[in-house]
């Protein structure tokens, strides 16, 4: 065989057939988008289409334009009071997706064990595999999708060098308050467990003002904070991150990042800089549409009697489909072949998770609607 | 602005079920907040935009934006004249703009002909009227925030993470 035994070893993902399903229908109304459905805003479009005009095609710095970095820096000390230096503690990646790969890549030693709350994102257990770490699940279900401080304490004795923390959280919209992540960080410190955030979805928070990691006390030494462009100004396919943390982690980061990537699209750079230049005015606009959403995606949903707890961040919803006596992929499957709606098993995020799917309200109140409605019918056969 | 507007101005013809869902209130509430933006006319009306471009029958219309040069009554400014103007029915849009003229307007007529004939024998002639400028539209390609071509598909793909 010619593959590697650690690629081999790799767990393929158990849906890919469902998710090949769903690409071969047609008119199907997907839930199951991790993405935006909003364009990326048109100035920052044509930013993009202008630097190409330009002439701008070459490569940049490793760690991305200084202008862009310089950008972030700016935000992040102006929204948050975070102080980043835009020469040293900042690297601009490929999506939040190539920032995590490169994190765990420049901490992990063999056998290193990273903590990983479930559900969780998709990639945070394979990476940390290939990095040669293992990962260690940390199953909140009891907890209501949260990381408990009493939970986390009970993983100590694992050692585990560092936690990755997902808020607001995709699949579950769970988003932590200053005061439990206040709790959560006291004993990552005490403990001497570094803190990975990845909190691309941070500007869409419904319920409360989005904590920062970094921002808590003593905690920014002891953190690298993960964001990027892709859901707050509906950037997906740009694929603009940035990674920021402390100066050593960061070149350690950019070592990886130099050899592998080389540096991220210039056009894509030049765009997301535009971003930042725009302002959060069609952020804001977003997100007030996202949460009008919520409301309608939930309570139709909890009048559809599938359970689901209301998430405060994020565009998805993470309900329980164990009364139905169907197993989630199951479920899903036969939604799409009878309704023709697409969710994401629950199984996709936690092995554990076959009780749930995930529903993604980021599309317009008409298939939301549509949806629901297809769905009780499929409820109301199946009882 | 009150986020029921907000929805209504994207589509009038969510139901105030949904609305109330949408924003966590009481059917009731948003139903009496959509009557008070009516009676107050804050809400003056519920239409559909509709692409005239592509509709096949042939009495098709044209529009002119004319710019309409006004000398200022006493105690009445533009006023008096601009009620004159707009009263109209071919009149569609009147405003007052700054710059080197005073009025703005849109006129709607069934040909060339009819929006010519309208500003030759009902507007020019009017009383403090100095001039007119009449420009006709050639082609729309975005009207009160819509872009007038047909929806596109969705470009996402139908599952990821």
């Amino acid at each position: 065989m010619i593959i590697s035994k650690k690629v081999q070893e790799m767990q393929p993902s158990g849906i890919r057939a469902f998710f090949d399903l769903v690409l071969g229908m047609k008119d199907v109304i997907s839930l199951g988008v991790g993405e935006p459905d909003f364009v990326t805003p048109w100035s920052i479009r044509e930013a993009g289409i202008y630097s190409l005009e330009k002439g701008f095609t070459s490569y940049t710095s490793n760690k991305g334009l200084y202008k862009l970095r310089l950008g972030i820096s700016r935000y992040l000390k102006n929204r948050y009071g975070l102080n980043y230096c835009p020469d040293e503690e900042i690297l601009i990646t490929v999506g939040v997706s190539e920032a995590v790969d490169l994190a765990l890549r420049s901490l992990i030693n063999p056998g290193d064990k990273i903590l990983i709350p479930v559900p969780s994102y998709v990639s945070y257990g394979p990476v940390t595999e290939l990095a040669g770490g293992v990962p260690i699940y940390i199953d909140t279900k009891e907890d209501k999708f949260r990381l408990t401080p009493a939970k986390l304490k009970k993983y100590l004795e694992k050692k585990p060098k560092a936690i990755i923390l997902n808020y607001p959280n995709n699949p579950t919209g769970v988003c932590y308050t200053k005061k439990e992540l206040n709790e959560i960080n006291k004993i990552l410190l005490k403990h001497n467990i570094f803190c990975i955030t990845d909190e691309v979805y941070s500007d869409l928070s419904y319920d409360f003002e989005h904590t920062p990691f970094a921002t808590l006390a003593r905690a920014k030494e002891n953190t690298l904070f993960l964001s990027g462009f892709s859901k707050s100004y509906a950037m997906t396919g740009w694929r603009v991150g940035f990674a920021c943390g402390p100066k050593e982690i960061i070149a350690a980061m950019t070592k990886i990042h130099q050899y592998t990537i080389m540096c991220v699209a210039i056009t894509s750079q030049m765009a997301a800089y535009e971003a930042l230049i725009t302002g959060r005015k069609p952020v804001e606009e977003m997100k007030r549409e996202y949460k009008r959403r919520r409301e309608l995606i939930v309570s139709g949903l909890n009048n559809l009697g599938l359970d689901c707890i209301k998430p405060e961040g994020a565009f998805y919803v993470f309900p329980c489909v164990k009364k139905t006596g169907m197993k989630s992929l199951e479920f899903a499957q036969m939604l799409l072949k009878e309704e023709k709606v697409a969710v994401v098993p629950g199984t996709a995020f936690g092995a554990n998770y076959a009780d749930y799917i995930r529903i993604s309200y980021a599309s317009s109140y008409e298939n939301l609607k549509e949806a629901l409605s297809r769905i009780d019918k499929f409820l109301k056969r199946k009882r | 602005m009150d986020e029921i507007l907000e929805i209504l101005e994207k589509d009038c013809r969510t139901s105030v079920e949904d609305i109330a869902k949408m924003l966590k209130k009481k059917p009731e509430s948003v139903k009496q907040a959509i009557k008070k933006y009516e009676k107050e006319g804050v809400i003056l009306k519920y239409k559909a935009v509709i692409n005239k471009q592509l509709i096949k029958e042939t009495d098709s219309e044209v529009r002119a934006l004319i710019e309409v040069n006004i000398i200022p009554q006493k105690d009445v400014g533009f006023d008096r004249i601009a009620e004159r103007i707009y009263s109209f029915p071919e009149v569609t849009s009147c405003y007052l703009i700054s710059g080197t003229y005073d009025l703005l307007l849109i006129v709607e007529g069934k040909d060339l002909h009819t929006v010519a004939r309208f500003v030759a024998e009902k507007l020019a002639p009017l009383e403090h009227i100095r001039g007119t400028a009449t420009h006709f539209l050639l082609k729309k390609y975005k009207e009160d925030g819509v872009i007038l071509k047909h929806r596109e598909e969705n470009k996402r793909i139908a599952i990821s993470y």
